[in-house]
């Protein structure tokens, strides 16, 4: 790691302030900044650290409406009873990022801050026509995510919540890459009062996008069965050592039917 | 056996530090002024080095020290070699090109090392590394080996024409031809056995100190075999002669193989030392130990094996081209030849074989010996063959093998090595009954109606452990004798300490080899202390590697506790003014048989140390040494079973069952032997479904960190179902043969034999991930 | 620098940190605990995690500034004087480890999991808790046998307090 400064943050006004020093970047849990530091691909000249941010943790639930603190990590999430009663796929999504320790530190506003093409969330909050929350204004999710670790995020802008009404049904499930075990393909799919949205992420050569062909199946009949004989075009997929960008087609359908059956049961 | 002697489940005394995290490993050391390096190294694969200007870095804050191979070179370090002589078919010697500990003029792979920097803190050193400025004029570079034989290839070594290191070959090619004309079915297969990357969990490191006053060097590093480095350190690379140089491999976090050699690393922090005037450390990050680490596997190969009319192999042929990498490691020429190809008989009867080994230099990290080191690469042709050639003589796997076994012992085959010892249709049984074998067809249906593709496979494998006699291997070509050393020390007080030349980095040494003094003397385990790991409290040894420790280290303490036992008799029997030939040890007491006459063990010792009442002439103490030598290799044997479910949507695979049926000869401590045996499971498993080196098409390696290097994780692998069976190997006094590879040997073609099994055809090649079996899925033809 | 306190395995501790120091580098090399581990640059291998206010995390993912005013327990803290944790003993009683290099953050992974599951755990849970960890020599069959077998141990004593209380 190459040398930083290290700035605590106490209040969403401070860190804004703090954020003026130099080649700053906020610190949410962590989780992918510090090892991009470490391994020197990432080198801000200062961190402004947002954990102690009290207003920026904690999840509210009001009837459907759900509100998630920034600073609100993937185990809170995983195990927040209410939202477990409202939208129990966010919280079988967050139980699966990462290992438990990543789980106990990684927040959410981390997460959808980074934008990271393989990351889980994007597809969830995209699914689920979520709101993104800043300090400065708000932003629905098909406008927030840019593409590859681009976000509509200004540079001192911070995401202090997301927001979202919970949909009738909602599943996720993802094809874990067998080395990183980051989503290698990740379908979140929807079925509420706009239709439905299937979200797909650790796929698109762009970052996380919606798939036009499992929605238009699925509008058609919320199930499985509605997937059969589907295909997706790989053009625009991810290529790695792991995923061809066919078999990441292959995927995107499987894991529709599996996010389906989940939503379903 | 006793509570705590040999065959007893004893918990490990080694354990206690480990779980309480008191275990001391080389990162943990710290010596007083103690300064970091970092290396700069080689971001291509082959370049020529043009210009090295140190002068940016040299101004940085907290640097030291910035050293090139100039210097080095200059100060008469000297290259890295390979310790073993292998000849080609003409008679040729292999082609042994130059590796210096520093790139001088040429780099040759990325991550070889050019400059090293010493600074006040790791942090520091990795900083100024990063203002070396290093010209470098790129040259075209090549990694795969089949690619470097070829014709127009880039030339690596000046001393290796067309890339080529030897071409040799074992076994009878005439005959073989011969027999193969006259076979019914010849079975042709091409393999490939995937590049792997040992990845012991402890990265590398080392820690250099010269001492101006003692004009002395002591080097702490994560080593399987201090002696040998110290030998090796001494009398090739002019780091110090063997008196000025201690090395200390303290607890070292695991090894399988990629910690025997010595790598520029440990060389250059004790030069540096001198050099700069403060101690040096230097520890590898994870990135680091993939791109330096010596790699494993790594061959292409074509089989040709022929059956008679009654499915009787008549001749084998075996043609293989091994990647050794852009230099030559420590015993590089040794694995894919005397490790390899003498095992290519099996478990088979097979009246002619012939294997051709050609080696390859390629822009590619040095590739030696991991777990199994060729007998893994061996197992896989000829289990891969087995399986495909009853798939093609439409015959059961099992049969085929059985009715080529090898019945009678000793068995010569040939390939030079002769069986002493085993009962492979025992294993085969064994195997086959706690896998329900038969009920196979029941359980493929079922997984058939819940959309699950199911596959068995087996493998038969057989290994050579404890590499010997001396004289044998040296005839070989190896640079150094194959034996091992003990030492016993019987206290005044009763207490023991053996001193052995093994060293133990997990497979509890500590614990095993203290069971075997409490059942010759009845001594409690707290009471018996195993040193091992410092070239200044043993005097000599050859380290653990080659599942050698049991089979060659035991042996030799067997040897040196016979002389001990003996002088105490004498003492004994002074004492209870009773005859030698009636003291017997038991529980502790030096015994007259068949009366209440005894002397305890403690007092014993007492006397030979005060020396009051000792027989005449006998010399006071109580402590002796012993060499031991083996007359053979030992022969671990046995049968591993794999069955599989595939999901055909994903192409992922699962183990839903492994059984491993093992012959080890007598077992020491069960308990131990079993987790050798799950741990070479995992990694076996891991080569054949997870694992795999890459490099692209620049010599750069894709896998380089656990992103994307897939290294074995609990939820890839299920609980294993293991059993022994026990034939004692006759070639040493304790009957051992090994157990440490025996996992990693057998258990890549029973997973792949599964595999294609489920596929129904062989188009498959390992690591077998997701994306390949999905694919296999929609391609290949059926068998 | 950064100026940091924390309490570490039931102790104050204090010291002046270059900010880039990550958790487990003060730990290591700062207060000399060097029984946390440092085995990847990835965050995946878990050779280093501790519990930091009584969760576990990865002390290789964490700067030491972060960690400053928070509890930390690494595994030299987990016994109680001469008296193993269950988890240790259990470690040693089913053979969980080689070579050693892996098992303080498997053992702190392994405590933190059956905190989490006083209900109990079975094998598939497990082996799926145990993704942050990476061993190389056992294979992870003993490592599930000695957790599976503490998560009894605990329960059976968790319960027979909860009797005592009664």
């Amino acid at each position: 790691m190459y040398s930083v400064n290290y700035h605590r943050a106490t209040s969403v006004v401070d860190a804004v302030k703090k954020i003026k020093t130099g080649d700053a970047k906020y610190l949410s849990g962590g989780m992918t900044l510090i090892p991009a530091m470490k391994t020197r691909l990432a080198a801000p000249s200062d961190l402004v650290d947002l954990n102690h941010i009290a207003d920026l943790k904690g999840i509210k639930v009001s009837g459907k409406t759900v509100t998630i603190g920034a600073a609100t990590t993937h185990f809170d999430v995983a195990n927040d009873e209410k939202l477990m009663k409202v939208c129990p796929a966010l919280c079988a999504l967050a139980s699966h990022i990462g290992d438990p320790a990543v789980r106990h530190r990684g927040t959410i506003g981390g997460s959808v801050a980074n934008n990271d093409p393989a990351a889980d969330y994007p597809s969830a909050l995209l699914a689920l026509g979520a709101t993104i929350v800043t300090n400065k204004r708000q932003l629905a999710a098909d406008k927030f995510f840019k593409g590859l670790f681009e976000t509509a995020l200004k540079d001192d802008e911070i995401v202090t919540a997301v927001t979202f009404s919970a949909p009738a049904k909602a599943g996720y499930a993802k094809f874990p890459n067998p080395a990183s075990r980051y989503a290698m393909t990740g379908v979140f799919v929807t079925k509420g009062k706009e239709g439905v949205r299937a979200a797909v992420t650790g796929a698109g050569d762009d970052g996380v996008f919606r798939s036009k062909e499992v929605e238009a199946a699925l509008t058609k009949k919320f199930e499985a069965s509605a997937l059969e004989g589907v295909s997706v075009p790989s053009k625009n997929l991810m290529a790695d050592l792991h995923a061809s960008p066919e078999y990441r087609a292959n995927l995107v359908v499987v894991m529709a039917k599996r996010a389906v059956m989940a939503a379903n049961a | 056996m006793g509570i705590e002697g040999i065959g007893a489940r004893v918990a490990r005394k080694e354990d206690k530090r480990f779980i309480t995290g008191a275990g001391r490993y080389v990162d943990d050391m710290v010596v007083p002024g103690m300064k970091h390096a970092a290396f700069v190294r080689s971001p291509h694969a082959h370049a020529d080095i043009k210009k090295i200007d140190v002068k940016a870095a040299e101004a940085m804050p907290g640097v030291i020290g910035v050293l090139t191979g100039k210097q080095l070179k200059a100060d008469g370090i000297g290259n890295l070699i390979c310790g073993w002589m292998i000849h080609s078919k003409d008679g040729s010697p292999m082609k042994m090109g130059a590796w210096s500990p520093l790139a001088v003029d040429r780099v040759r792979y990325v991550g070889d090392a050019v400059v090293v920097v010493v600074a006040e803190t790791k942090g520091q050193a990795r900083d100024a590394a990063e203002a070396v400025e290093i010209t470098y004029k790129e040259r075209k570079s090549v990694s795969d080996a089949v690619e470097a034989l070829g014709k127009g290839a880039p030339q690596l070594h000046p001393e290796a024409d067309g890339n080529l290191i030897f071409d040799w070959g074992i076994g009878d090619a005439a005959a073989t031809d011969a027999a193969l004309k006259t076979a019914a079915h010849i079975t042709r297969v091409n393999i490939v056995n995937n590049r792997l990357v040992p990845n012991a969990m402890e990265p590398r490191a080392a820690l250099g100190h010269y001492d101006k006053a003692e004009d002395h060097y002591t080097c702490w590093t994560t080593s399987q075999n201090p002696h040998v480095a110290r030998l090796v350190m001494s009398a090739f690379y002019n780091v110090a002669p063997e008196n000025k140089l201690r090395v200390i491999a303290p607890d070292v976090g695991g090894g399988f193989g990629s910690k025997i050699y010595i790598y520029p690393e440990e060389i250059v922090c004790l030069w540096a030392s001198k050099k700069t005037g403060v101690p040096v450390k230097w520890v590898a990050d994870r990135t680091e130990s993939f791109l330096t680490d010596a790699h494993g596997r790594d061959h292409h190969t074509t089989v040709e094996m022929g059956f008679d009319k009654n499915n009787k192999i008549v001749g084998l042929k075996v043609d293989t081209i091994a990647n050794l990498g852009a230099y030559m490691s420590l015993f590089s020429s040794a694995t894919p030849t005397y490790l390899y190809a003498t095992l290519l008989s099996g478990q088979y009867n097979i009246p002619a074989i012939y294997g051709n080994v050609r080696t390859v230099y390629t822009n590619t990290a040095p590739v030696d010996a991991y777990r199994g080191a060729g007998r893994p690469e061996a197992t896989f042709v000829l289990e891969r063959t087995m399986e495909i050639a009853a798939r093609e003589l439409g015959v059961s796997p099992a049969e085929l093998r059985r009715s080529n076994f090898v019945t009678a012992f000793p068995h010569q085959t040939p390939v030079i090595m002769c069986y002493d010892a085993g009962d492979y249709g025992t294993s085969l049984d064994a195997a086959m009954k706690q896998a329900d074998y038969a009920g196979f067809a029941k359980r493929k249906a079922a997984a058939a109606k819940k959309g699950k593709l199911r596959g068995i496979g087996m493998s038969c494998y057989i290994e050579a452990c404890g590499i010997a006699p001396s004289a044998a291997v040296g005839s070989l070509g190896a640079g150094v004798g194959l034996w091992e050393s003990a030492e016993v020390r019987v206290n005044a007080v009763g207490t023991i300490e053996v001193l052995t030349g093994s060293h133990s980095h997990g497979q509890g040494h500590e614990t095993t080899f203290a069971q075997l003094v409490n059942s010759r003397f009845g001594v409690p385990l707290d009471s018996v202390s195993i040193v091992h790991g410092d070239t200044d409290k043993v005097q000599m040894g050859m380290g653990t590697y080659g599942s050698r420790s049991g089979a060659v280290g035991m042996s030799a303490i067997v040897k040196a506790l016979d002389k001990v036992e003996a002088k105490a008799k004498k003492i004994a029997a002074h004492l209870l003014e009773a005859d030698e030939g009636d003291i017997v040890i038991e529980n502790g007491q030096l015994k007259v048989a068949g009366t209440d006459k005894n002397v305890p063990w403690f007092q014993m010792a007492l006397a030979a140390y005060t020396a009051h009442n000792l027989p005449q002439g006998m010399e006071p103490g109580l402590k002796e040494t012993a060499f031991y030598d083996p007359s053979n290799f030992t022969f671990p044997a046995g049968c591993y079973i794999c069955e599989v479910e595939i999901d055909p949507e994903t192409g992922k695979t699962d183990i839903v069952q492994f059984v491993a049926a093992d012959d080890f000869g007598n077992i020491i401590n069960p308990m131990i032997v079993e987790g050798q045996v799950h741990g070479g499971i995992a990694q076996g498993v891991g080569q054949a479904l997870l694992e795999g080196a890459i490099y692209d098409g620049s010599g750069q390696l894709l896998t380089a960190s656990y992103m994307d290097y897939t290294m074995p994780r609990a939820d890839d692998l299920p609980s294993f179902q293991i059993s022994t069976s026990n034939t004692p190997c006759p070639g040493n006094p304790l009957g051992i043969k090994g157990c440490g590879e025996a996992g990693a040997i057998g258990s890549p073609p029973a997973v792949i034999n599964a595999i294609t099994d489920a596929l129904g055809h062989e188009n498959l090649t390992m690591p077998a991930t997701p994306q390949k079996v999905w694919a296999a899925l929609r391609s290949g033809s059926k068998h | 620098m950064s100026e940091v306190s924390l309490v570490v395995n039931g102790r104050k501790v204090s010291g002046a940190v270059e900010d880039r120091t990550l958790l487990v580098h003060f730990l290591r090399e700062h207060l000399g605990l060097t029984g946390t581990h440092v085995g990847c640059d990835t965050s995946q291998c878990g050779a280093c995690v501790v519990h930091v206010d009584g969760k576990a995390m990865k002390s290789c993912t964490m700067l030491a500034a972060q960690a400053s005013g928070s509890t930390v327990t690494t595994i030299e803290g987990l016994a109680n004087g001469a008296d193993l944790h269950p988890v240790q003993a259990a470690f040693k009683e089913h053979h969980g480890l080689q070579c050693g290099f892996c098992t303080p953050g498997m053992i702190m992974t392994a405590t933190d999991m059956i905190r989490r599951h006083p209900e109990g755990l079975d094998e598939a849970t497990v082996r799926a808790e145990l993704e942050g960890n990476i061993c190389r020599c056992t294979g992870y069959h003993n490592i599930v046998k000695a957790i599976l077998a503490a998560s009894k141990t605990m329960s059976k004593a968790s319960k027979s307090k909860a009797k005592k209380a009664a």
